[in-house]
């Protein structure tokens, strides 16, 4: 066990190192950061004192192991577009995206576990056909392509919801909320059922597989024959089995939220961080992009190692597994 | 090397041949399945239609949307024939350049399933090499390309398309970066989707290098690259194939995503995605066929490759399930 976390740990410490090499050679060598900073007016000398005392004329390693330092105390410099700090920019859009994801994750959970069951117990029922198919357009339709038709449709054609925006907000502290007021929570219908419509099909779809192997096993056969009633047999026995997978699978797919948030924020115009890192790219602001990076490489990382650590206590199986597995490798 | 004399020495005509073969074919269990599931050969029909118009755009499409000369600005913004204002000319109307819907819609599908199969083709070069080395070498090889694999397949494959995309459009000069994004795009696709095909053909390369064929192989001082290539490579590209047809899809919607972020294919040779975002700013004055047309083109197509792909993956090869 402990050798599997210090070797997931440091898997992890050197996925960030390349993230932030690849955020560091980009800050460093993508444009010049001194032609940023300045105006036309002045000096080749006082640009080069400036260069100097920047530490921009140290060794590459030096450099990139300052660079680290900052990035570990959340120090990203300025912004080009805004000529603010970007540690300041993404502490202004973080509410917002978390917020969005949290809300589309609960989305995709409290629809997609019921539609799974009901499509596991009844295979080939009227509804469950309707629910699969749903879910295979649900799969096949692009996030953004599911943003502009409920935008066509609840704003174009029916004007119940606002199309953009987040609505009016309540700041509580530092913390900015739409959860609290009736324009908040209009304005994050829709990015939240783009943003879960995915995860809610690849929900449905897991637990229905799961369900349909549980219920196959001989100890839910047994409990059919002890005579439970059918509600303590599915619910109890079946469900309760398959939420392990569900687990993780629920865990692992924050992560790719945060990721298919920038496309909902893109459509839906959500003041998220998604959305600045989108700008960013057009306006080619190095100092959001490779702070963008390097906070989502780090959201990825940590996200992956508590799932795999979660399996590995939750699932007794894959102790014996990994056993054999780190013997090989 | 030739072939071995007993193949030489039997000849059978081209025409013969071909005609057995497609016999064999018909009575296979593949094309049982595939005639016995309607919505796949309806799947398959409407993929065909659509490559096929696509291919055929230049020569089916009402009006060439690239050609400046031949748009007229005064036909901007008219709605689909059949509404009140439409024009018979214009079946789906045309956009704010007025230009013919239906053609940028032809002309648009060409470049986004150029640019899904390039992307596809790039992957799967470079998963399947990967993976070969890799399950046929072993060792620290075969250890650092999985390590890297595992790594890339725990972020999502659109994400890191996108992040490459972006870092790339950055490097690159201004200048040139009309020309290079077309490119710039298929390498970021096709390097966010190799990790599967290298899998997939690592595991199948490990179970053919203990096969006695290669065993032989190498015994008679064929060079690895050789027995890589001509023996193992027919060997393992069954599954490869299958998982191609699902990846289409994936590199379609991604390319139709990139594109409507704007960061993918420049507006002056839009594909689908860019077309949706372009008739995007359109809605809300009322227009909607400019961006809902496209939108139901790229859906149905993605849809019929999704349906041909799950069939496949069922038909050919139950162990991918």
């Amino acid at each position: 066990m402990p050798a599997f976390i210090i070797r997931r740990l440091a898997q992890s410490v050197f996925v960030m190192l390349v993230v932030a090499m690849v955020a560091f050679l980009m800050f460093n060598y993508v444009g010049d950061p001194v032609h940023q900073m300045v105006g036309i007016e002045t000096s080749m000398q006082e640009r080069e004192a400036l260069r100097e005392a920047l530490g921009l004329n140290d060794p590459p390693l030096v450099q990139f192991a300052r660079f680290v330092g900052h990035a570990v105390q959340g120090k990203f410099g300025l912004s080009y577009q805004y000529k603010r700090p970007v540690a300041e920019l993404f502490e202004e859009r973080l509410p917002a995206t978390l917020e969005l994801s949290l809300v589309a994750a609960l989305f995709s959970l409290v629809i997609g576990i019921p539609m799974g069951v009901y499509t596991g117990l009844h295979r080939s029922g009227f509804l469950s056909r309707i629910f699969m198919t749903f879910s295979l357009i649900g799969i096949s339709l692009p996030t953004f392509l599911i943003g502009i038709l409920l935008i066509f449709v609840f704003a174009v054609i029916l004007g119940w919801l606002p199309s953009y925006g987040r609505g009016e907000v309540v700041a509580i502290g530092g913390w900015t909320t739409g959860l609290l007021t009736i324009s908040g929570l209009k304005a994050l219908i829709m990015p939240a059922i783009t943003l879960g419509m995915f995860q809610l099909t690849l929900i449905m779809r897991l637990i229905r597989s799961e369900m349909l192997e549980v219920l196959r096993t001989d100890y839910i056969k047994f409990a059919r024959a002890r005579g439970l009633t059918d509600r303590a047999i599915n619910f109890g026995h079946a469900l309760k089995n398959t939420l392990v997978p569900v687990i993780t699978i629920t865990g692992l797919q924050i992560g790719s939220i945060i990721a298919f948030a920038i496309i909902t924020e893109t459509v839906f115009q959500w003041p998220g961080m998604g959305l600045l890192f989108l700008q960013a790219i057009h306006n080619v602001d190095i100092p959001i992009m490779s702070a963008y990076l390097i906070l989502v490489a780090f959201f990825f990382v940590v996200i992956n190692l508590i799932v795999d650590i979660l399996y590995y206590v939750v699932d007794p199986r894959l102790r014996v597994d990994m056993g054999k597995a780190g013997g090989h490798g | 090397m030739g072939k071995p004399a007993s193949l030489q020495a039997v000849h059978i005509p081209l025409h013969r041949r071909a005609i057995d073969a497609l016999r064999r074919a018909a009575d296979g269990d593949v094309f049982y399945s595939f005639i016995h599931s309607p919505v796949t050969v309806a799947a398959t029909a409407v993929t065909l239609l659509i490559i096929l118009s696509a291919v055929l755009a230049p020569w089916i499409a009402p009006q060439d949307p690239f050609d400046m000369a031949s748009l007229d600005l005064m036909d901007a913004h008219t709605p689909p024939s059949w509404m009140a204002d439409g024009n018979p000319k214009y079946l789906l109307g045309t956009d704010d350049q007025g230009r013919d819907v239906l053609s940028t819609i032809l002309y648009g599908s060409r470049i986004s399933l150029e640019v899904g199969f390039l992307s596809v083709i790039f992957s799967m070069v470079l998963g399947v090499g990967l993976g070969i080395v890799s399950g046929y070498a072993g060792g620290w090889l075969d250890a650092v390309i999985m390590r890297i694999a595992e790594i890339q397949i725990s972020f999502p494959a659109i994400l890191i398309a996108l992040l490459t995309d972006g870092i790339l459009r950055t490097v690159i000069p201004e200048a040139r970066a009309e020309e290079l994004a077309l490119t710039v795009l298929i390498f970021s696709i096709g390097i966010s989707g190799w990790v599967q095909y290298a899998r997939t053909v690592r595991s199948s390369t490990m179970v053919e290098r203990n096969r006695e064929y290669v065993q032989a192989a190498r015994v008679i001082g064929i060079h690895p690259v050789k027995i890589m290539l001509r023996h193992i490579l027919p060997n393992v590209m069954g599954p490869v194939l299958v998982i191609a047809t699902i990846h289409l899809a994936v590199a379609i919607i991604t390319e139709a995503t990139l594109s409507f972020l704007g960061v993918g294919v420049p507006p002056t040779e839009p594909s689908l995605g860019t077309l949706i975002r372009i008739g995007n700013d359109y809605l809300f004055s009322g227009e909607w066929w400019i961006t809902i047309f496209p939108s139901a083109a790229l859906a149905i197509l993605v849809l019929a490759v999704n349906l041909l792909g799950d069939w496949m993956r069922d038909a050919l090869n139950p162990k991918l399930r």
